[in-house]
């Protein structure tokens, strides 16, 4: 049976520019990948500038993995790679073709299909790493055994994409999906509804799942969070989570044999002219999207939501793990004594500011720091947006420190930057508290893995 | 603006590693943040941040110690004149107030902020804005006829010993305000007991006995009515005397969410149920002072608005919270009635607690491990 659960600790940021719910389809002619959307992987190319590819032909493997392929999202010819600093590779970028030519990957309906077919399939395809493991928030092991699978049917984080909308014609597709990925796992697979709205189909019929429903603000929609509420994990014991619209590419996949990776993104932010949904491929470029829809020009273009996406450019692409673009205004100005203004238009959580004598606002937040980096001195303020029955102030000191031995006491292995990214918000300190979450992360998982 | 604005940056590379002024770049930082909300902008993690900074929250708990300052200033003067039998003019006893406070204010704020700046300088950090709040607080807990060079070795011994050679700002062990005062109190205690110190140039003929002195000697027909000791109309430090204004200042701290609403009413409920303990017990005087009452003596309610709830110095878990003020609350009744050579008892007590407060969160966590634990055997199992 499934469970319901309300948390009541979280916070939803009033932030403008929501999109409105209709989806237009939107058809890029570059399309691109991010390796440095892969925490952990260290890529090893497989192809060079001016190769021909079809969709799902590899174009890098995982050093430390090499079974993990990372595969081109359409058919084309690769433009360019991209590297920065430190030659480090930031973007694959593919000319596609006028029409889509895919690789053929061995199908068929999953309960038919052995453990190791299914994962063979997964790796091959390219859609392996849509599984994300915990303990360490990386890419899932194919000889992990996860004691069950999560995935979060809503997003919760501030302009969030309504993932009801990507379920639309995809039902039996995410069904498959979902039957391909019981193979995988001995224990349950739980599908987290928000509760109390009505579900696409796709959720609401979904079998072979134990559907379980959240109730309050972000991050009630973390994987993290459900995780930590339904079958946390201990010490040795591993638990996979996977974005709800990849359940359905791998459905596709099983189905036809092919990788068509197809999204709904949702373009939100206050300096979107026209805030809407649209459907694309994976990985298309971001610049058909925001062409004559930019409210001005100092802005920070992000792929995926302003408290955890990546700084993306306005010819980037769209991150493998992402389903929204936000447009935010630049915050490189200087304020006189803003710090002693009354601060009717700001926003924040303490009552420091008299905005919060006006509930309801929505507020059009900009990228400045407001303030400089200090000691941790006030305490209790992550306490209020952090859900989980872990020490987050605690949590934190221990990885600054590096112990590993207290990270592991405190609960390092049940969480990812994200289920942070609130702490870090409201911190008054200003402490980089996801990227200093995810170096403990990966002090610990080098350590152990 | 604009100009101002170009001047701090014409200026700005002079203050730079390798110019002119390097040394007093932190200065130079702590005016130009002051000035203006730095333009930096996010680079990793969150890209939109709360609208709160420690300047803001330093400067609430700030606003917040304003009403006691300022009844502070009058009650100074009035306590003054009082004890010389004459009453003037309202603004000739602020005036007298003024001149008795300001200067013990400006040599604080001088002594420490001077330290700060250094440190902060030595160390390559930002100024901390907390030496605000604690540059406010010790003016507030001495007498006000204390010696101007007491208050510059009292702030001098609190910044450095108290709270900078623990690594400074939130490394500190005990509540800096408090540091000073207890260094007062047990290098000069002449200047810290009886009852010669508490009204500023006073007629010697005239008693200027606090009223927990005056509990403490028994002279229980002296001690004054509740309600001038709830407004504050009676000898004591700076301010700490008048509760109705320390209660505004605890309004300001608990709507803007700066104060911890957990330690001040549990320490608030534990001074009051210690109070009724002695009431019940009764084996002297002192303890048949009714429990509300202890409440608006002495500086039991600054001590627990201003300093317990300092959020460095307190336990920093929620649980720890709710004990740690609880116990404040009681010791400070249980030195205060049970130990004469203290008349004071919530100055320690605090202290005692700081000291403390570590221990609390530290079997406060170690529950939360202990429970992590259980799960992991109970699902192995």
């Amino acid at each position: 049976m499934g469970r319901s659960i309300k948390i009541s600790k979280g916070l939803d940021i009033p932030l403008q520019g929501s999109a409105r719910k209709e989806v237009s389809p939107l058809d890029a002619s570059v399309y691109g990948v991010n390796p440095t959307d892969f925490t952990g992987v260290f890529p090893k190319l497989l192809v060079k500038e001016g190769d021909k590819v079809k969709a799902g032909t590899a174009l890098f493997y995982d050093k430390y993995n090499e079974r993990i392929r990372f595969t081109a999202p359409v058919s084309g010819t690769i433009r360019a790679i991209v590297r920065g600093r430190k030659r480090v590779i930031e973007e694959i970028i593919i000319d596609a073709d006028d029409r889509r030519e895919y690789e053929d990957f061995p199908h068929g309906d999953p309960p038919g299909l052995s453990r190791d077919k299914i994962v063979e399939t997964l790796l091959a395809s390219g859609l392996w790493p849509s599984l994300l493991r915990r303990p360490f928030e990386v890419i899932a092991r194919p000889e992990d055994k996860p004691k069950s699978i999560f995935i979060s049917a809503f997003d919760s984080h501030p302009l969030a994409p309504d993932l009801d909308l990507a379920m639309e014609g995809r039902e039996k597709e995410f069904q498959t999906g979902i039957n391909a990925l019981s193979k995988l796992t001995s224990g349950t697979i739980h599908l987290n509804l928000r509760a109390g709205k009505p579900h696409a189909k796709a959720f609401e019929n979904a079998k072979n799942v134990q559907i379980n429903t959240f109730k309050g603000p972000h991050p009630a929609g973390n994987p993290g969070v459900q995780i930590n509420k339904l079958d946390p994990v201990n010490k040795d014991q591993v638990v996979w989570h996977v974005n709800a619209q990849h359940v359905a590419d791998m459905g596709r996949l099983f189905q036809t044999g092919h990788y068509q990776p197809e999204k709904i993104v949702a373009l939100t932010g206050s300096e979107i002219k026209d805030p809407r949904y649209l459907k694309i491929t994976a990985g298309a470029c971001m610049e058909p999207m925001l062409k004559d829809n930019l409210k001005n020009d100092n802005v920070r273009i992000i792929s995926g939501n302003p408290l955890t996406g990546s700084t993306a450019h306005a010819k980037g692409f769209v991150g493998f793990y992402h389903h929204q673009l936000t447009v935010i205004p630049q915050g490189d100005h200087y304020e006189f004594m803003g710090w002693a203004a009354p601060g009717l238009n700001k926003y924040s959580t303490s009552r420091t500011f008299f905005s919060w004598l006006f509930p309801g606002r929505r507020y059009r937040l900009d990228t400045n720091y407001n303030g400089g980096p200090r000691a941790l001195v006030m305490t209790g303020q992550y306490e209020r947006v952090f859900p989980m029955d872990i020490y987050p102030m605690q949590l934190l000191k221990a990885v600054i420190i590096e112990d590993i031995e207290e990270m592991e006491k405190l609960g390092i292995y049940e969480v990812g930057p994200e289920d942070f990214a609130l702490c870090e918000f409201v911190d008054t300190s200003k402490t980089e508290i996801q990227h200093i979450i995810r170096t403990g992360l990966e002090v610990t998982r080098k350590e152990l893995m | 603006m604009k100009a101002l604005r170009n001047y701090v940056d014409k200026i700005k590379p002079h203050f730079e590693k390798g110019g002119r002024f390097e040394k007093l770049h932190s200065t130079f930082d702590a005016f130009e943040t002051f000035l203006f909300v730095p333009n930096k902008v996010t680079r990793r993690g969150s890209h939109i941040r709360d609208a709160i900074d420690m300047k803001r929250t330093m400067s609430v708990v700030v606003l917040a110690m304003i009403p006691a300052l300022l009844f502070g200033v009058w009650n100074v003067g009035y306590q003054h004149y009082n004890a010389l039998g004459e009453i003037p003019h309202f603004w000739d006893i602020v005036a007298y107030g003024l001149m008795k406070v300001l200067p013990i204010i400006v040599v604080s704020y001088v002594t420490g902020l001077a330290i700060e700046f250094a440190f902060a300088q030595v160390r390559g950090h930002e100024v901390n804005e907390g030496f605000l709040v604690s540059g406010m607080l010790i003016p507030l807990v001495l007498p006000p006829d204390i010696p101007l060079w007491m208050v510059a070795a009292a702030t001098a011994f609190a910044v450095i010993l108290g709270k900078e050679v623990f690594g400074g700002t939130g490394m500190n062990i005990l509540n800096p305000a408090l540091t000073a005062r207890a260094f007062l109190f047990f290098a000069y205690p002449a200047h810290f007991s009886g009852d010669q110190v508490w009204i500023a140039g006073k007629a010697d003929t005239y008693s200027g006995a606090t009223p927990l002195a005056n509990a403490a000697s028994g002279e229980m027909e002296a001690i004054p009515d509740f309600w001038d000791m709830f407004f504050g109309f009676i000898p004591g430090s700076i301010g700490e005397t008048s509760t109705l204004a320390i209660m505004l200042g605890a309004a300001v701290l608990l709507a803007t969410g700066v104060g911890s609403a957990r330690i001040m009413f549990t320490a608030l409920l534990g001074g009051y149920l210690m109070g009724l303990l002695f009431n019940l017990w009764g084996a002297n005087e002192y303890m048949m002072i009714p429990a509300h009452q202890h409440l608006v003596m002495g500086g039991f309610a600054f001590g627990v608005v201003y300093m317990a709830t300092d959020p460095v110095t307190a336990t920093q878990t929620n649980k720890g919270k709710i004990i740690y003020g609880f116990l404040i609350g009681l010791l400070a009744m249980l030195i205060r009635v049970f130990n004469p050579a203290y008349p004071e008892g919530i100055m320690l007590a605090i202290l005692f607690m700081n000291v403390m407060a570590p221990l609390i969160d530290y079997y406060v966590v170690r529950a939360n491990v202990k429970y992590r634990l259980k799960r992991a055997q109970a699902q192995t199992t």
